[in-house]
C-alpha cells in the first residue's frame, strides 16, 4: 500500500473501527469474553466437568448466533431457517464418520461447504422475495432439510446417529473436553473477528445500507440481491461450522438440532443480545442457555416462563440486552458500538 | 448546439384501469434544468419511478444518451449516469453524514466485494464524499448522524448523495419540500450551479423556484403532458392557466 | 392401482381442505392486519383439545365440535386483545418472536391442562364406518365428512368475503386501513373479529383431524409450516390462492408419498428408489414451492396491490 498524504480535514474522519466498540459497553464486553473463557477453566480446575460442557454449548451456539446476526442484525434479513445450517453441519460430521472418515480436515470444511451450498441455493430463491415471504420461505426450506435428513433411514432417520469418535484433528484431541472447549472458543473469537471485519468493510457498509434503505441502495447503483446473497452464504457457512462443533459436542447427530423451534431459539438469542451488535449474540446465547438451565431445574414446564419472557422482551426491551447495557438511561438514547 | 440526454417517448402506465401516465413524451438536454409541474395526483411520482426502473411502463420507451433503457434494472441505470433524490428524505439514518455519502461514492469507485479493509479508512472514498459535502455546504456536519440533521440539511444530504455518483442526469424530486425560506434560498443557488455539464429534471411544487430555475417546463395533468415550453411560454399558455395556474 | 390412486386422491383432497382451513386464517390475518402469526398452529391444537374434552363431556363428537367453536373463537379473541393487538405497529420480526413465545406458552398450558399424552377422540358409529362411494371403492365416512365440511366452509368464506358487509370491510381493511376507520367502523373490533374467525377456522381443522390422529401437544407446529407453504404458493393475502394451493399441495404431498417410490423405480434401480423415494417425497412440496417462487416470487395469485 502506497503511503498517501492525508488531507487535514479528513484526519478526524478516518478512524478505524474498534473491535470492542467505544461506548461504555466496551469494558463489559471484554469482561464477559474473559469470563466466558476463565469460568469454565476454573470449573474444570476444580474438577467440575458439567460447567465445561455447558460452556462449550454456549460457545457453539454463540457461533451460530453470531452467524445469524450477520444477516439478521446487520443485513436485516429475518431468516427463520438457521437451524438447518446447524443440522447440515452436524450431518457433515456424522455421515462421513459413519463411513469411516474421521478427519476433522474433511468434516469441518465439508460442513461449511455443504451449508454454504444450501444457503446459496435456498438463498437464491428466497432472497427474490421480501418481508414476510422471506421469513416463511426460509422456514419452509429449513423444514425441507429437516424432512430430508429425517427420511434417511441409513443415517438413523428419526433416531439420529451416534458419533463414536469425535472429529480427528491430528495434532489436538477434541474428545478431551477441555481441548474441545478451547477449540470452540478460538473459533468463536475467529468468527467474531471475521464478522467485525466484514461489517466494517465496503461489503458490510453495503449490507447495512440494504438493511437501512433498499430503494436508496438500488438508486445508488447497487445490486442489492447479489450482496445479500453473498452475506447469506457467508452466514450459512459460519453456521455450518457451528453445526460441526455441535455434532461433536453432543457425540450424537439428530434432526432434533434442526427443527424450526431451534431456529426460533437462535433468533431469540440474537434479539436478546441485541441484533446488529457484534458481541450481542454471545451475550444472548449466555443468557438464553443460563435461563434455560435455571428454569428447567425448577420446573419441567419451564417453557411457560420462558415464553412469557420472550414476549416481554419483544414488547418492552428494544435493542436487546446489549441495548440495555449501552443505553444512556438519562437521555434515553443509545450510544456505543454499531 | 444542445445535446439530448434523456428522451421519453409515448410512455404509458395504467393501474387497474386508472391511467397514471398517458402517452407522455419529452426530453431533457445537456446543461438544462427541465421542470415537471402539475397538481397533486398528476402522476409525477409514477413518471419518475418509470424513468428509474422502479416501475416498468406498459408501453413507450425511455432513451438515455441514445440507448434504450426502458427495461434496465434500477441499479444499472445508476452506472449509466442517472441519479435521483427522493421526495421523502431517503438517507441512511443510522449512518453518519459522511458515511452516507461515502456509500454513494463507493457504488461507482471500484467494486464492493471487499470484505477486509474498513471502509471508513479508505481515503479515496472519504475524500470524494467530503468533496460532495462541500458542494452542498454540509461538510461541517460530516461526523453527525444523518438522523440528527435538520430537515433542510437532510434534503442537502440527499443531493450530496446523488452528486457523489457523478451523474450526468440528475432527477430532483421536490428538493425544496418542507424547507424554510433561508434554506430554500441556499438550495436555489446550489441547484443553479449544478446544471453545468449535466441535465436536471426537477419536480417541484414551489412555483417561484420552478419559474426561476427552469429552462423549460412541462405541465402534467392527469397523467398527460398538456404543455412544454420556456417559463414565459408556459405562463402565457391558456390551457395551463386553466388547468393549473388558474386555481391559484 | 387406479382404485388406490382414486383413494389417495381423496386422501390428498382431505389434507388439502384441512390445509385450507389453516391457511385461510393465516392469510386473512396477514392480508388484513399485516400480522405474521406463527402461533396459528397453537389454535389448531387448542381446538382439538377443547373438542376432545367436550366430546367426552357431552358424549358426542358433534356436540363437542359445536360447543368448541365459540370457545376457540373466544380464545382467539382474547389472544388478539392481550398480545397481538400491541404488535400491529411493530415489524414482522417482533411478530414472529412474540408468537413463537406464544407457542411455547400454549404447548405448556395444554400439557398442564390435559397432560402430556395424546387424546383420541371417539367417533359416533354413523361416522366411523366406511362407505362405497363408487363400485369397488370404499372410503372412510369420516374422511368424506372432513372433505365436505371443508368445502362447505370454503364456500361460506367465499360468500362472506364477496357478498357481505363484513366481507367488504375485510377487503377494504386490506387495501386501505385509514379509510375503514374514517368510515366510522371500529377497526379494533373488526381486527379482533377477523382474528377470532381465523382462530375458529384453525380450531375446526384441529377438531376434524384429531379423531384420526389424536390430539397431541405440538400437533400444530409441523402442519403450520405446510400451511405457510400453501400461502406462499397461493400468494399471501389471497383467499382464492390459499384454496387452490391448499388442494394442490394436499394432493401432491399425499400422492408423492404413496407413488413417488414406484415412479422412481421405473427410472432407477429399485434399491436407490427405495432410499430416494421417501427423501424426495418428503421434500416434494418444498421443491414445488421453490419452483413456483423462482417463476413467480409473489405466488400464483398475488392479491392486487394498489
Amino acid at each position: 500500500m502506497s503511503v498517501q498524504e492525508i488531507p487535514k480535514e479528513l484526519e478526524s474522519h478516518l478512524k478505524p473501527p474498534l473491535l470492542f466498540g467505544s461506548g461504555r459497553g466496551r469494558v463489559l464486553t471484554i469482561f464477559i469474553m474473559v469470563l466466558l473463557f476463565a469460568l469454565p477453566m476454573l470449573a474444570w480446575g476444580m474438577g467440575n466437568q458439567f460447567y465445561l460442557d455447558f460452556s462449550s454449548r454456549i460457545v457453539c451456539l454463540a457461533i451460530a448466533a453470531v452467524s445469524l446476526n450477520l444477516i439478521l442484525g446487520y443485513g436485516g434479513l429475518v431468516s427463520f431457517g438457521h437451524a438447518a445450517f446447524v443440522g447440515i453441519g452436524a450431518y457433515a460430521v456424522g455421515i462421513p464418520a459413519y463411513h469411516g472418515y474421521e478427519s476433522a480436515w474433511l468434516h469441518f470444511p465439508l460442513a461449511m461447504f455443504a451449508a454454504a451450498l444450501f444457503a446459496l441455493v435456498t438463498g437464491a430463491i428466497s432472497l427474490r422475495t421480501k418481508g414476510v415471504y422471506f421469513i416463511m420461505i426460509t422456514m419452509a426450506f429449513a423444514q425441507m432439510a429437516y424432512y430430508f435428513f429425517l427420511s434417511l433411514e441409513e443415517y438413523g432417520g428419526d433416531d439420529g446417529m451416534t458419533l463414536w469418535d469425535r472429529s480427528d484433528f491430528g495434532f489436538i484431541d477434541i474428545s478431551n473436553k477441555l481441548t474441545f472447549f478451547m477449540l470452540a472458543y478460538v473459533l468463536l473469537a475467529v468468527c467474531i473477528c471475521l464478522t467485525f471485519k466484514i461489517v466494517h468493510s465496503r461489503f458490510g457498509m453495503v449490507l447495512r445500507g440494504c438493511n437501512s434503505n433498499e430503494a436508496r441502495m438500488k438508486a445508488l447503483g447497487y445490486n442489492t440481491y447479489a450482496y445479500r446473497l453473498t452475506a447469506y452464504v457467508i452466514s450459512g457457512a459460519m453456521c455450518g461450522l457451528a453445526g460441526a462443533l455441535i455434532g461433536n459436542l453432543q457425540d450424537f447427530v439428530t434432526t432434533d438440532t434442526m427443527t424450526w423451534t431451534r431456529s426460533g431459539e437462535l433468533m431469540f438469542m440474537v434479539i436478546l443480545g441485541g441484533a446488529g451488535s457484534l458481541f450481542g449474540p454471545v451475550l444472548g446465547a449466555i443468557v438464553f442457555l443460563l435461563l434455560e438451565e435455571i428454569l428447567s431445574a425448577y420446573t419441567i414446564h419451564w417453557h411457560l416462563p420462558f415464553g412469557a419472557f420472550l414476549i416481554f422482551c419483544v414488547l418492552f426491551v428494544k435493542g436487546g440486552m446489549n441495548g440495555l447495557v449501552t443505553r444512556d438511561w438519562i437521555t434515553g438514547s443509545k450510544q456505543g458500538e454499531k | 448546439m444542445s445535446k439530448t440526454l434523456l428522451k421519453v417517448e409515448s410512455l404509458k402506465k395504467t393501474f387497474g384501469g386508472v391511467v397514471a401516465t398517458d402517452d407522455v413524451s419529452f426530453d431533457v438536454q445537456l446543461n438544462e434544468i427541465h421542470a415537471v409541474i402539475g397538481p397533486n395526483g398528476a402522476g409525477k411520482t409514477t413518471l419518475i419511478t418509470q424513468l428509474f426502473g422502479e416501475q416498468l411502463p406498459d408501453a413507450g420507451s425511455v432513451f438515455f444518451q441514445g440507448e434504450n433503457i426502458t427495461r434496465l434494472a434500477t441499479n444499472k441505470r445508476s452506472a449509466k449516469g442517472l441519479a435521483r433524490s427522493f421526495q421523502i428524505t431517503s438517507v441512511f439514518f443510522d449512518f453518519s453524514v459522511l458515511d452516507n455519502v461515502a456509500l454513494a461514492v463507493q457504488a461507482h469507485k471500484g467494486h464492493s466485494f471487499k470484505f477486509w479493509q474498513a471502509a471508513t479508512t479508505e481515503i479515496e472514498l472519504r475524500q470524494a464524499a467530503m468533496d460532495a459535502l462541500h458542494k452542498v455546504k454540509l461538510d461541517k456536519r460530516a461526523s453527525m448522524k444523518a438522523s440528527e440533521l435538520s430537515h433542510g440539511e437532510r434534503r442537502q444530504l440527499e443531493i450530496a448523495m446523488a452528486l457523489a455518483t457523478n451523474p450526468v442526469f440528475l432527477l430532483l424530486d421536490e428538493p425544496m419540500a418542507g424547507m424554510g425560506a433561508e434554506e430554500s434560498a441556499s438550495m436555489f443557488g446550489l441547484l443553479k450551479s449544478l446544471k453545468e455539464q449535466r441535465a436536471i429534471l426537477l419536480v417541484e411544487h414551489d412555483m417561484d423556484v420552478v419559474f426561476g430555475l427552469a429552462d423549460r417546463i412541462s405541465v402534467l395533468v392527469y397523467g398527460r403532458l398538456i404543455a412544454t415550453g420556456t417559463p414565459d411560454e408556459i405562463r402565457r399558455n391558456p390551457q395551463v392557466r386553466e388547468a393549473y395556474l388558474g386555481e391559484e | 392401482m387406479s382404485t388406490l390412486f382414486l383413494i389417495q386422491l381423496l386422501n390428498g383432497l382431505q389434507l388439502g381442505v384441512l390445509l385450507f382451513l389453516l391457511a385461510a386464517g393465516l392469510t386473512l390475518v396477514f392480508g388484513i392486519m399485516d400480522f405474521v402469526n406463527l402461533a396459528h398452529g397453537s389454535l389448531y391444537m387448542i381446538g382439538a383439545f377443547i373438542c376432545a374434552s367436550l366430546t367426552f363431556w357431552t358424549g358426542s363428537f358433534v356436540w363437542g365440535v359445536v360447543l368448541a367453536i365459540p370457545i376457540v373463537a373466544g380464545v382467539g379473541f382474547l389472544f388478539e386483545v392481550i398480545v397481538v393487538r400491541h404488535l400491529y405497529a411493530s415489524n414482522h420480526l417482533d411478530h414472529v418472536l412474540a408468537t413463537f413465545g406464544i407457542i411455547l406458552i400454549a404447548d405448556t398450558l395444554v400439557q398442564l391442562a390435559w397432560g402430556p399424552e395424546g387424546i383420541a377422540i371417539p367417533l359416533p358409529e354413523y361416522l366411523s364406518g366406511q362407505v362405497e362411494i363408487l363400485p369397488g371403492i370404499i372410503f372412510p365416512t369420516f374422511r368424506l365428512v372432513i372433505i365436505s365440511s371443508g368445502l362447505l366452509i370454503a364456500a361460506g368464506l367465499y360468500w362472506l368475503i364477496t357478498y357481505t358487509k363484513l366481507g367488504m370491510l375485510i377487503r377494504a381493511g386490506a387495501s386501505n386501513r385509514t379509510m375503514v376507520s374514517a368510515l366510522g367502523v371500529d377497526i379494533k373490533t373488526l381486527f379482533a373479529g377477523v382474528f377470532a374467525l381465523g382462530a375458529v377456522l384453525a380450531g375446526i381443522a384441529g377438531m376434524l383431524i384429531s379423531p384420526i390422529t389424536e390430539a397431541t401437544i405440538g400437533m400444530g407446529n409441523d402442519i403450520i409450516i405446510t400451511a405457510f407453504v400453501v400461502i406462499i404458493v397461493g400468494g399471501i393475502g389471497s383467499m382464492k390462492g390459499a384454496f387452490i394451493a391448499a388442494i394442490l399441495i394436499g394432493i401432491i404431498d399425499t400422492l408423492g408419498r404413496s407413488f413417488l417410490k414406484d415412479i422412481l423405480a421405473v427410472f432407477i434401480e429399485s434399491a436407490s428408489a427405495e432410499t430416494a423415494g421417501p427423501a424426495l417425497s418428503s421434500m416434494l412440496i418444498y421443491i414445488i414451492m421453490a419452483i413456483v417462487l423462482a417463476l413467480r416470487p409473489q405466488g400464483l395469485f398475488p392479491p392486487k396491490v394498489r
